[in-house]
């Protein structure tokens, strides 16, 4: 008992600071795909390179999309041999409100360049929205959130248990993850919802009080990911719960998941999808 | 057994049982033996023959639909390795049995009864392709749950992969109860109380013992087989990547040694070091999460939070080496997609050999506390016998005594390269909670060795090898590679156009899971958590 508590005091504190503090992501960590500084719009790969269909180009508008929450972050689009138009960068805050938050669109500009189209944040101006926000706001200083998964490959689900570890410590921010339905505030759901499991999922989120929050973690429950929809997969959480926050990645990182956590409370703005962090090299 | 097994030795012992009614062909892989029986009534007297006189034991079973193809009929093959004696190193070596079958009533002996471990295979391709297997002791479905239309296959290839059929009402799944009086039963699950997969568990017990268990997977099936089907191979593969978020390159490198084979591409050396690498860096960090989950089992929370800590590091690390904390992206068909620098891999070695340091820490502490140990100690015990009949995998087998290990007996990556250092294959006799822990920890500090020694002697040379743009049509590829649960084998065709025709994948948790039940009987109910936990399985890998 003493060995271990000197042993602890010798290790000194390993927590994060983060959100208060952030530090980058490594040289080599995939964040979003994005077109090079004055690339041309035509040289961008084409959407059947992604292997989950979240680039689409549209053939009438020409409107570009890269959709995060299809996105498992594997790089294929901006491999070299897909000539380099595109390359991620190291953004891991990418959580969105809405579906639409998670789409990136790009045009041509009059030079034939790809220029960003802008994104357009949620206008909480409808009631609704107002009541929504009152109502997150009662969960600011405290959130216990039951996980669900509902068919992940448990990638997500380790993460989530890292939040708990010493690294993360997520219980410093007033957040934990509790033993029952009954004594959570909310959901956070991770998996692609099976049919397997579709009825437990809905029994689970119906057994939380309402107020509820509910939270997509990674690619599969924000869209189905590698999953998709079929006969054994619902296509992403959203297909039978109302979801609050969108958390891409495949899976994202512990400080992803926070973000997107704090997101939902409010505790935190969302981001434009605006790279932050240039990569040195190219 | 004495003499090591060879293709040449078993197709003599089975060509003299079946005469002419066997057809021998060598693969998939050039060591291997396809043995096509002409009947399917051979088939019992066929697996006799490898299981009883050459002690081998089952590694995977694959049904097909073939009836679109010359043969117009279902296939179903299934394939055996060395499994006998206990005593490794055995032969890299599959022996294949085909059988064809009716295509407008597919029907073949079961072969549960002489061989447990076809139980799940079975019953699951009675489910997926409606194959039955006349004569399995259970009728009950395994992958399709309450609810789904009877006479519904969804890897038959007239199935429309769109397709989400009516969730029809259904009675209660027939979970096997004992009754009697003073007998209670309890459900756990799917959805459970920590951040853990869904899986769900029916206990009989009278007071605190465990009668039995009935353990119901199959939750986390996502339909992965049949949406890779009709892919090209290099879209595929990010399927086989996410199959299971824990053993990620495992199942990334055997899905691309099959490619690789079905290419017939050897990949450079340093691209099978760095995969060797890659393999060893997953099975650390999960080995030492495990250590700590074990902790929280016999509610030892120091210890929970210093393995959680040093998991911790370990998946920082791989997000600097491979920008991804479950090494995603790393293992790729024809090599690897990142080099280690010189300096990544004095990184890799300074970080391992403290590991290390903190590991054996934490073991002291562990084998300290008297609490910890007999907590352990004769808790949820799988016998050699039982392991051995249902063919389990990893960890778990080595701890019952089965010396077993996918690295030296069907060697991969960088182990199959001349003069590679093996591993040293840790197995322990007794088969309980303990011996699994000790076999976990003793193969940690293997890895951190094997990590040390590949760190400071990388072969020069390309890192990738692009792999021709068509692959061969109608090819099948074979791969076992050991995964931080154990031997998770994968099965692989293409189709006319080189695409995915049918994958199959036999996880280790697959292997494993049917041997949870038994080492929870005669448990207590609050040991169950950790016999679980001693077991450490997935469950998305399982359920695909």
């Amino acid at each position: 008992m003493l060995r271990n508590l000197i042993k602890g005091l010798r290790q000194g504190v390993v927590t994060t600071r983060y959100p208060a503090v952030r530090t980058d992501p490594p040289e080599r960590f995939r964040g979003v795909p994005e077109p090079r500084t004055g690339c041309l719009f035509s040289d961008l790969p084409p959407a059947s390179v992604c292997p989950t269909g979240a680039i689409t180009r549209d053939g009438l508008s020409g409107v570009y999309t890269i959709d995060l929450a299809r996105c498992i972050f594997c790089g294929r689009c901006a491999d070299k041999a897909r000539g380099g138009a595109l390359r991620m960068n190291r953004e891991f805050e990418l959580s969105g409100r809405l579906r639409k938050d998670l789409l990136i669109q790009y045009s041509r500009d009059a030079q034939g360049r790809v220029a960003e189209i802008p994104l357009e944040l949620v206008d909480q101006t409808t009631v609704v929205d107002r009541i929504n926000t009152r109502i997150y706001n009662i969960f600011k200083d405290s959130l216990h959130l039951r996980h669900l998964d509902t068919g992940s490959c448990n990638a997500c689900d380790w993460e989530l248990n890292a939040l708990l570890a010493p690294h993360y410590d997520i219980r410093r921010l007033c957040i934990d993850f509790v033993a029952s339905p009954r004594h959570a505030d909310g959901v956070i759901v991770t998996g692609c919802v099976t049919r397997n499991l579709e009825l437990a999922a809905r029994r689970t989120f119906e057994a939380i009080a309402e107020p509820r929050v509910v939270i997509a973690v990674g690619a599969c429950a924000c869209s189905g990911g590698v999953a998709g929809t079929s006969y054994a997969s619902a296509g992403g959480a959203a297909n039978i719960l109302p979801i609050d926050v969108y958390i891409p990645g495949c899976p994202p990182r512990p400080e992803a998941i926070l973000f997107g956590i704090l997101l939902a409370i409010d505790r935190i703005e969302q981001k434009h999808h605006k790279s932050t962090t240039e990569r040195s090299s190219p | 057994m004495g003499t090591r097994l060879s293709a040449k030795s078993i197709q003599k012992l089975l060509s003299g049982r079946m005469g002419d009614r066997a057809a021998f062909l060598t693969g998939p892989r050039s060591q291997d033996l396809t043995v096509r029986l002409q009947q399917k009534e051979d088939l019992l007297a066929a697996v006799g023959a490898l299981i009883n006189d050459l002690g081998m034991g089952l590694a995977i079973i694959v049904a097909t639909d073939e009836r679109r193809e010359a043969d117009g009929d279902f296939k179903v093959r299934y394939i055996f390795e060395p499994a006998s004696p206990l005593k490794g190193p055995l032969a890299d070596l599959f022996v294949t049995l085909r059988v064809s079958l009716d295509p407008g009533n597919p029907r073949v002996p079961s072969i549960t009864s002489l061989v447990p471990a076809a139980n799940w295979h079975e019953r699951e391709m009675r489910d997926m392709l409606g194959i039955d297997p006349e004569g399995h002791p259970d009728p009950r479905s395994l992958v399709l749950h309450d609810g789904w239309p009877p006479g519904l296959y969804p890897l038959r290839k007239d199935f429309d992969p769109k397709m989400r059929p009516e969730k029809l009402s259904a009675v209660e799944f027939p979970h096997l109860m004992i009754e009697g009086e003073g007998v209670m039963e309890i459900p756990v699950g799917p959805i459970h109380a920590g951040i853990i997969e869904p899986g769900h568990f029916r206990f009989s017990s009278v007071g605190e013992t465990v009668l039995h268990l009935d353990a119901r997977l199959f939750y986390a099936h996502r339909g992965l087989e049949k949406r890779a089907e009709g892919l090209p191979l290099d879209e595929a593969f990010y399927l086989a990547e996410r199959l299971c978020g824990a053993c990620s390159v495992a199942n990334a490198l055997a899905f691309s040694e099959a490619v690789e084979q079905i290419a017939g591409v050897t990949v450079p050396p340093r691209a099978q070091c760095l995969r060797t690498l890659a393999l060893e860096l997953e099975r650390l960090y999960n080995h030492v999460g495990d250590i700590g989950a074990i902790c929280a089992g016999v509610g030892y929370h120091w210890g929970t939070s210093a393995g959680a800590r040093l998991k911790e590091e370990l998946q920082r690390e791989n997000e600097r080496l491979t920008g991804n904390r479950f090494l995603r992206g790393m293992v790729f068909p024809g090599g690897v997609r990142y080099d280690f620098t010189a300096q990544q891999m004095a990184a890799v070695s300074t970080i391992t050999a403290t590991l290390g340091k903190q590991l054996e820490e934490l073991m002291t502490s562990f084998s300290y506390n008297s609490s910890v140990m007999d907590r352990m100690d004769c808790t949820g015990t799988l016998s050699a016998q039982i392991a051995k009949d249902l063919g389990v995998t990893g960890v778990t087998a080595r701890a019952s005594g089965i010396d077993r290990d996918a690295r030296r007996d069907h060697p991969h990556a960088g182990y199959a390269m001349p003069g590679a250092v093996l591993p040293q294959v840790v197995t322990k006799s007794s088969g309980d909670v303990q011996s699994r822990v000790k076999v976990r920890v003793a193969e940690a500090f293997e890895s951190i060795r094997l990590l040390q020694l590949l760190a400071k002697k990388l072969p020069p040379g390309p890192f990738f090898l692009p792999l021709p743009e068509v692959l061969p049509p109608w090819r099948i590829g074979l791969s076992a590679v050991e995964s931080p649960r154990g031997a998770s084998i994968h099965w692989l065709r293409t189709d006319g156009n080189g695409c995915v025709d049918r994958y199959h994948v036999r996880s280790a948790s697959y292997a494993n899971w049917p041997a949870v039940p038994y080492a929870a009987l005669n448990a207590i109910i609050p040991d169950f958590p950790l016999v679980n936990k001693s077991f450490e399985l997935c469950y998305a890998c399982c359920d695909r």
